[in-house]
């Protein structure tokens, strides 16, 4: 338990460790929001008026800094009249914990002030519609077109240069146009998310696809594989638990283009709402839907991540045949290096004879 | 370092049975011919000669271990009569017909297993069926076969990174052999295993030989594999590349692994031994004297 055995560089951790870990890396933050807004004498820039006294545009309620206060004060006993009291609050844009952590069930409760404006669950459902159909429209031409350029040195040549530029206009740069040409509703949105994802995309597959063991496809070739079977029975399969971590890692960038893509045309989704609560003051609010969208994507990405052990059963470890969800950090990190065949010495199974009782095979096949 | 002089047989004196099987080979068709193939790569100071003039007929069933230092180019050698390379002059002939490009016709091990990680065993051995064209119930049953003469037949549900590498390339050998190559290229299919399973897949691949009709061509560096396992051993030496001498293995058959020790084993290994490494002792090898210990023992 010394610092050795915690800070070893590449140190593996014991599990109940990392869980404790886990749980802290939220922790923490937590804890120094919780001592900014409950400990009264940290911050606490401003002071809430209890009492007017003497200082003729006080009232009960009303916010001030605490300067003001002050000096107003200092005015008020000098005139001789009645001193205001109050007590130290934050600014209204940083609730307590508390507030937030009731808001993530009042702002689902609430309904809207004016008929016109939207239920946050309604907001939710109209951002996710964007984000599916923006990222949907992008996979259907940048997953094919990706592997493509990554398979054929032709396509590659083709396309990318071009892709390598346009990658580089941002694309909200494109939400003028997109608003003229679409519309103010829900399809310039949807634009600008295929804009932000389908460059970086096609770029990202063939790249993963391009890493593909040639070892594989020499093996294929003498085996009687030809032409776009190469493709289909080596390449495509080779690759695409690989493509499918790009995927996860492509739709967390989708969603960092919401935000953008919903303030073109008449806003609409989490944006309004999120803008809508600002307007009103309710920070409680804000912040509970934007930790909302933490939320979503996290459980969307896990959920995918649950998939991909049902779907690529040869990715399972190694050695246990557990199936083990990994957050995308940790994929990156493990990404095997390129054209290395899978030289494996250390594990073999005690005994080689056909007959014997080997059986290093036991997952839960 | 004086060694006892060895009092061994010479290395070309064989047995009259022996003689007689080799007889008996060369009267037998030939599968690969290799005539006077050459390979020459293109650098930036001019072309560098990989083998020149490369011959050899190699008959049906017949076990041919190709040996040398590397950089002899026998890798190459084989690459190019597998179609995964093209070459500079010559040509291939399988069953009296040239060849180019890669084929089912020529079934190949390679040194780093090569299987498909996302298929099972099965599917794996299945692969060069499915592509020509057999239905899937046909590759499977047929699958299963070669699965069980290489006696994996209880690890077909397994995936490839679930198997130890001398279980890989059992699975490697099935996958090649499913598809009745007329010659199977084997390209140092061991030298990744460590020494125990290495002698232990000499074995298996002995025992597949016999029970397949199928010829081999084995690429190795190891003296004592290629004497054990080859009819005949084409020694091929470096810079440039070229064969320079092929040997008829005068050790009996069936081999076992007591023979390693007999005299006919050890004047063959003698004399590949010299071969290979005779003209590599030179001046370069050696290390400069320089000393960095002041132990007064002196290690002997």
């Amino acid at each position: 338990m010394g610092l050795r055995d915690r800070l070893g560089l590449r140190h593996e951790l014991p599990p109940r460790r990392r869980f404790v870990l886990m749980v802290c890396s939220f922790l923490l933050p937590l804890a120094v929001w919780s001592i900014v807004s409950y400990v009264p004498w940290i911050w606490h820039p401003r002071v809430r008026v209890t009492d007017p006294g003497g200082v003729d545009y006080f009232e009960a309620g009303m916010d001030v800094d605490r300067d003001v206060f002050a000096h107003e004060a200092a005015n008020a006993v000098k005139a001789g009249l009645k001193a205001p009291v109050g007590y130290r609050v934050n600014p209204k844009y940083l609730p307590p914990p508390h507030k937030v952590a009731r808001a993530f069930v009042t702002a689902f409760t609430t309904p809207p002030r004016l008929p016109s404006e939207p239920w946050l669950l309604e907001s939710f459902g109209l951002s996710i519609r964007t984000i599916f159909w923006g990222f949907f429209i992008s996979s259907i031409f940048g997953v094919p077109l990706g592997i493509l350029c990554g398979t054929y040195r032709f396509f590659a040549r083709l396309q990318e240069p071009f892709i390598e530029w346009f990658r580089y206009l941002p694309a909200p740069a494109f939400g003028a146009l997109c608003v003229a040409i679409l519309g103010i509703d829900d399809a310039p949105k949807v634009a600008i998310i295929v804009i932000g994802t389908f460059f970086q995309q096609v770029l990202v597959i063939a790249n993963t696809v391009r890493k593909v063991d040639p070892a594989l496809i020499e093996a294929a070739e003498t085996l009687g594989a030809k032409g776009w079977r190469l493709l289909t029975g080596v390449v495509i399969p080779a690759t695409i638990a690989d493509i499918y971590i790009d995927m996860r890692i492509l739709l967390g960038w989708a969603w960092t283009y919401l935000i953008v893509a919903e303030v073109f045309g008449t806003m609409s989704g989490i944006t309004f709402f999120i803008t809508l609560q600002g307007r009103y003051n309710q920070y409680d609010n804000v912040y509970a839907a934007i930790a909302m969208i933490g939320v979503i994507g996290l459980a969307c990405d896990m959920t995918l991540a649950w998939l991909a052990t049902i779907l690529f059963p040869w990715k399972r470890s190694r050695s246990s045949g557990r199936r083990r969800i990994k957050p995308v950090s940790q994929l990156i990190a493990e990404s095997p290096p390129t054209g290395a065949g899978e030289l494996n010495f250390t594990s073999s199974p005690p005994a080689e004879l056909p007959g014997g009782s080997v059986n290093p095979a036991q997952s839960e096949a | 370092m004086s060694v006892a002089p060895l009092n061994l047989p010479s290395y070309k004196e064989k047995s009259p049975e022996v003689a007689a099987r080799f007889d008996r080979i060369r009267a037998r068709p030939v599968v690969l011919s290799i005539r006077n193939l050459k390979k020459t790569f293109d650098t930036k100071d001019g072309s560098h000669i990989a083998f020149q003039s490369a011959s050899l007929d190699v008959h049906r069933r017949e076990f041919i271990c190709i040996i040398g230092p590397s950089g002899c180019g026998k890798s190459t050698l084989i690459r190019i009569v597998a179609g995964l390379e093209d070459s500079s002059g010559g040509e291939i002939l399988i069953d009296g017909h040239p060849v180019s490009g890669p084929g089912p016709d020529r079934g190949m091990v390679f040194q780093g297993y090569t299987l498909f990680p996302w298929r099972t065993v099965r599917k794996n051995v299945m692969f060069g069926l499915e592509m020509r064209g057999k239905s899937t119930a046909v590759a499977d049953v047929e699958a299963r076969q070669w699965l069980d003469m290489v006696g994996l037949g209880k690890f077909e549900g397994s995936y490839p990174h679930q198997l130890s590498g001398g279980m890989k390339q059992r699975v490697a050998i099935a996958r090649a052999l499913a598809n009745e190559p007329r010659i199977l290229l084997m390209d140092e299919p061991f030298g990744a295993l460590d020494a125990l399973t290495r002698c232990k897949m000499q074995n298996y691949l002995m025992q597949i030989w016999r029970k397949v009709e199928v010829t081999i061509l084995f690429i190795t560096h190891d003296l004592e594999e290629a004497c054990f396992l080859a009819d005949r051993i084409v020694v091929m030496g470096a810079n440039p590349g070229r064969v320079v001498e092929v040997i008829e293995n005068p050790i009996p058959r069936p081999r076992s692994t007591e023979q390693l020790l007999t005299p006919e084993f050890l004047a063959l290994k003698h004399r590949l031994d010299e071969l290979i490494h005779a003209p590599a002792e030179t001046d370069d090898e050696k290390l400069p004297m320089i000393k960095l210990t002041e132990a007064g023992d002196e290690v002997e």
